[in-house]
């Protein structure tokens, strides 16, 4: 613990500072939400904006790069409906949030018979007491932040024993440049099965900032398939933290594709809570330019007999910044747990960085566990063993590309939506293709 | 196999927690008064005789050290140092003016002969039949100073420095204000600036150019005398195309308070020279409750200045009650070379946070680090690395091992790795396992009829044998023992 006293707040602290206050009164809850958003925003002012000596942060330094902040998002100016589909041809339910409000009207709940789905809002009006306990236990001013701020999002229930074999997706749209900050809450219950897509996308040029905080639950024997899309627009500030507990003998794959936004941030908080459960948590990030995206994976080991894989990959192009921090903990007592981490870095460009972290922390004796690190450019023998059979350097390089990012999607074990996520990543090498050839 | 053999006696003729290197000296010796003040730091170097600069040099360090917080990113956890509730300063009272063997006080001769530290030139280090012709050099520091060095005078024919620090500043003081500070600044971190201001003394070290230093050379460091600090700063500089082999040894005696010692080690190498420095780190490690014991709090750092230099650190890390260490290597020139090689084993309440830096900065720079923790007993046994690329360190290359052996559930083994490339053609692959002791292999092994230690034994050894193999001969005997030592009371 660090104790200092930090006395200098920067502009953009102060101007949160002044937007909380202004918002308090009209940000939905009763008493109870409003004191737990006082103290949260007492802990995000006493922390301040994450900085490069917050060990979590030390690669985004966002009291080095926040400098504006924008209004936060009132009503929006538009229904986000000009946003081009990011997973076009993928059949599945969506459920709408736009500028961190969920609009029914925009949504789509066919085919999902038998799931509860609520405005955040109205849980915060009821002064719901499980908003926040899944974060209960992790120290983060960005979901701080959040918790200060957040002004609805939606809350899925998916009863015991019911399976639910239409996708559903969790669409986030910010249409101006406002900051969004978003609460989601997804509990499958016992034996339940479904999957879940969380996209997230804006207007392109306009440097807004969303902060999605999602707390989820996978009860004991569950089944669940969570993929995340962040294809924001390419000026925007994008935090999204998730966390997740797994309950006995449950599953929970989780791919995280990092696409968009000029600074993002992932978190994912993963947490083994009954035995002989299983995870497996994949990434793949595609960036260009001057962007920046950082992933930052937690996967708490609590109990015994829990086994995890976890398989990241990162593409930077241009000037690009990708990273990723990946701990695995296993507590006093988990024995028999099984933890595989990889993380693979490929530059294309002179200029872009691949910077990883990746931790193992043990706690228990009888345990396998293991992590491995790459970091390299496109391989040349390779590259050359395409050339010779006839295919062209550009063509082979986006092949050799394309497979390594895939080891990281066909990990999710769903093959539609692997297939949308894909294409995803086929379309960004194109369009780095033809850019490439423009300036040729 | 015969090596195997001695571990499992070792570990049987040994008590629980018998530190064998726990006597007291009883020796008169002349302290400064405790505590740290800029007197403090006149004191000492009063007490060496230093020129002005050096003084000077350390009064600045002494004051930005007034300026600086105690690093608490590391995994350990210690109550607070009171840094005036120590002695900064402690030497033997006999041991004044020039040395010679036969001036040297007999008490101090028996001490590093219990030690098993041969002092008389020509004598075989203990332990090592067939291997008497080998000769090593010693410098032996006791509490601050150095009592004497060994073997100087052949030494001095092949063109080679090598002495005490103290003596190097007054007799070659071109050579050590060139280098000393210019791997690690008097301002790198808090302990390394303390270090500066109130260094004691360690070795000095210069092989010229083109010079393989004819033997190897080590140092044995010994802390005797009670709530003293031991600081102390070794420089190695070899010159164009030399070499040089550099050893090191450290124990202190049972005390139930915890004691420091911060060192400092800068090494330099030019072109085409090559550095291999190995330790066996065997402070007291506190007893078996966690009373007592060393803060090893060391900043070791070394600089490949030259294009084809080499450097290599091998440690075996058994002793302290808390290890905080990072030997690193500065890959400047050209196509130069680091190495990393690593044993840390904890048990009872020790911590241990270690690892290495390689920082490339020259094209096709090449490192390795092979890394292999283990932990028994209630302590915690950390790997914290990095390596990074800067831009203009193309075809790079770096590979990383580290694994973890957990002996015991009450223990833990953390791996924290940090991997940093800022150009395209650098290949980094970093991998890392940790795990306990399999029982189909213990079974193999007690099915073949080897008792369940000596299974064990011979696991470890094994498992660490990778490190063991790039310490010189005479330190690979004592480290296997020291692993089965420090091991002792985990297994079974």
């Amino acid at each position: 613990m660090n104790a200092e006293p930090r006395i200098l707040r920067t502009q953009a602290e102060d101007t949160f500072a002044a937007e909380y206050q202004a918002a308090r009164a009209r940000l939905p809850g009763g008493p109870g939400m409003a004191a737990a958003r006082d103290a949260a925003f007492a802990a995000f002012q006493a922390a301040g904006l994450p900085h490069r000596r917050v060990e979590t942060w030390r690669y985004t330094d966002l009291r080095a790069l926040v400098r504006a902040v924008p209004p936060l998002a009132g009503e929006a100016p538009s229904d986000g409906a000009e946003f081009a589909d990011p997973l076009p041809g993928l059949d599945r339910a969506r459920l709408v949030i736009v500028d961190g409000v969920y609009r029914p009207e925009l949504s789509d709940l066919s085919g999902l018979d038998g799931v509860a789905v609520q405005p955040m809002a109205a849980l915060m009006e009821a002064d719901d007491p499980r908003i926040g306990t899944a974060f209960a236990r992790i120290d983060d001013p960005m979901v701080s932040l959040n918790a200060a701020l957040m002004s609805g999002g939606v809350a899925i229930d998916v009863p015991a024993g019911v399976a639910i074999a239409r996708a559903i997706e969790i669409a986030h749209v910010t249409t101006s440049a406002v900051g969004a900050y978003v609460r989601n809450a997804v509990r499958v219950g016992e034996g339940a099965s479904v999957r879940i897509i969380e996209s997230h996308v804006g207007r392109a040029g306009s440097a807004y900032q969303a902060n999605i905080v999602t707390e989820a639950s996978v009860a004991d024997r569950a089944k669940v398939v969570w993929a995340k899309l962040q294809a924001e627009g390419d000026a925007a500030l994008h935090i999204g933290s998730l966390a997740v507990t797994i309950g006995r003998e449950a599953n929970f794959d989780h791919l995280v594709l990092m696409t968009g936004a000029a600074i993002a941030r992932a978190q994912s908080f993963v947490t083994f809570a009954g035995e002989q459960a299983r995870a497996g948590l994949f990434g793949a990030t595609m960036i260009g330019g001057k962007q920046h995206a950082d992933i930052l994976l937690s996967v708490d080991h609590a109990v015994p007999n829990g086994s995890s894989r976890e398989r990241f990959k990162a593409v930077m192009d241009g000037r690009a910044d990708g990273i990723f921090q990946g701990r695995i903990i296993v507590r006093p007592g988990a024995q028999k747990t099984d933890a595989r981490m990889m993380t693979q870095g490929l530059l294309l460009s002179e200029e872009a960085t691949f910077a990883a972290k990746p931790e193992l922390e043990i706690f228990a004796d009888d345990v396998q566990c293991a992590h491995g690190a790459t970091s390299g450019e496109v391989d040349e023998d390779l590259l050359f063993y395409l050339i010779s059979r006839g295919i062209p350097k550009a063509e082979a390089e986006t092949l050799l590309v394309t497979a390594f990012l895939a080891e990281a999607i066909e990990g999710l074990g769903d093959e539609a939506i692997g297939e949308a996520f894909e294409k995803v990543a086929v379309d960004w090498l194109a369009r780095r293709g033809n850019s490439a050839n423009g300036t040729v | 196999m015969a090596a195997v053999q001695e571990t499992v006696d070792q570990v049987r003729r040994i008590d629980v927690d018998q530190y064998k290197y726990g006597f007291v000296t009883d020796i008169e010796s002349d302290r400064a008064p405790k505590g740290l003040s800029e007197d403090i730091v006149r004191y000492i170097s009063a007490r060496k005789n230093e020129p002005e600069w050096m003084l000077e040099w350390r009064l600045d360090a002494y004051r930005r050290w007034l300026t600086m917080n105690e690093p608490t990113w590391a995994r350990v956890h210690y109550p607070k140092i009171d840094f005036d509730d120590l002695y900064y300063y402690s030497a033997p009272k006999s041991t004044k003016g020039p040395k010679s063997l036969d001036e040297v006080d007999p008490e101090l001769l028996a001490t590093y002969e219990k030690l098993g530290i041969p002092l008389r030139e020509r004598e075989i280090l203990a332990g090592v039949e067939g291997a008497s012709d080998r000769r090593v050099a010693v410098d032996a520091v006791f509490d601050s100073v150095s009592v004497v060095t060994t073997f100087k005078e052949e030494l001095k024919k092949a063109g080679v420095i090598f002495c005490s620090m103290s003596e190097a500043v007054r007799e070659y003081p071109e050579l050590v204000r060139k280098y000393l500070g210019s791997v690690v600044p008097v301002t790198d971190n808090f302990y390394a600036t303390l270090n500066s201001a109130v260094f004691s003394d360690g070795s000095f070290v210069y092989v010229p150019e083109g010079v393989r230093c004819p033997m190897e050379l080590s140092t044995y460091f010994r802390i005797n005398e009670k709530n003293t600090g031991q600081f102390e700063r070794t420089l190695i500089i070899a010159e164009k195309g030399a070499y040089v082999s550099y050893l090191e040894g450290c124990t202190a005696p049972m005390r139930d308070e915890n004691q420091l010692h911060a060192a400092v080690v800068e090494l330099v190498a030019l072109e085409d020279a090559e550095i291999k420095y190995s330790t066996v780190q065997n402070w007291y490690p506190g007893d078996k409750d966690g009373k007592g014991g060393i803060y090893n709090f060391v900043t070791k750092r070394g600089d490949c200045r030259g294009a084809r230099s080499k450097i290599s650190w091998t440690q075996v890390e058994t002793g302290s009650a808390i290890t905080w260490k990072y030997p690193s290597c500065i890959l400047r020139g050209d196509d130069s070379q680091g190495e990393f090689y690593s044993i840390a084993v904890s048990n009872g309440y020790q911590q241990v946070d270690s690892g290495t830096k390689m920082i490339h900065l020259g094209k096709r720079t090449k490192s390795r680090i092979i890394s292999k923790g283990i932990a028994a007993g209630r302590s915690d046994n950390t790997y914290r690395g990095l390596v990074s690329a800067h831009r203009k360190a193309s075809g790079a290359r770096n590979f990383t091992n580290c694994d973890s052996l957990l002996i015991g559930d009450k223990c833990g083994a953390h791996t924290v790795p940090y991997i940093e490339s800022k150009n395209a053609s650098a290949v980094f692959e970093h991998e890392a396992t940790t795990s306990k002791i399999a029982d189909d292999q213990l079974f193999y092994c007690m099915q073949r009829g080897l008792s369940s230690e000596e299974a064990v034994a011979l696991i470890v050894n094994g498992f660490v044998k990778d490190v063991i193999q790039q310490l010189p001969m005479e330190f690979a005997v004592e480290a296997q023992k020291l692993i089965s030592i420090s091991l002792e009371g985990s297994v079974g």
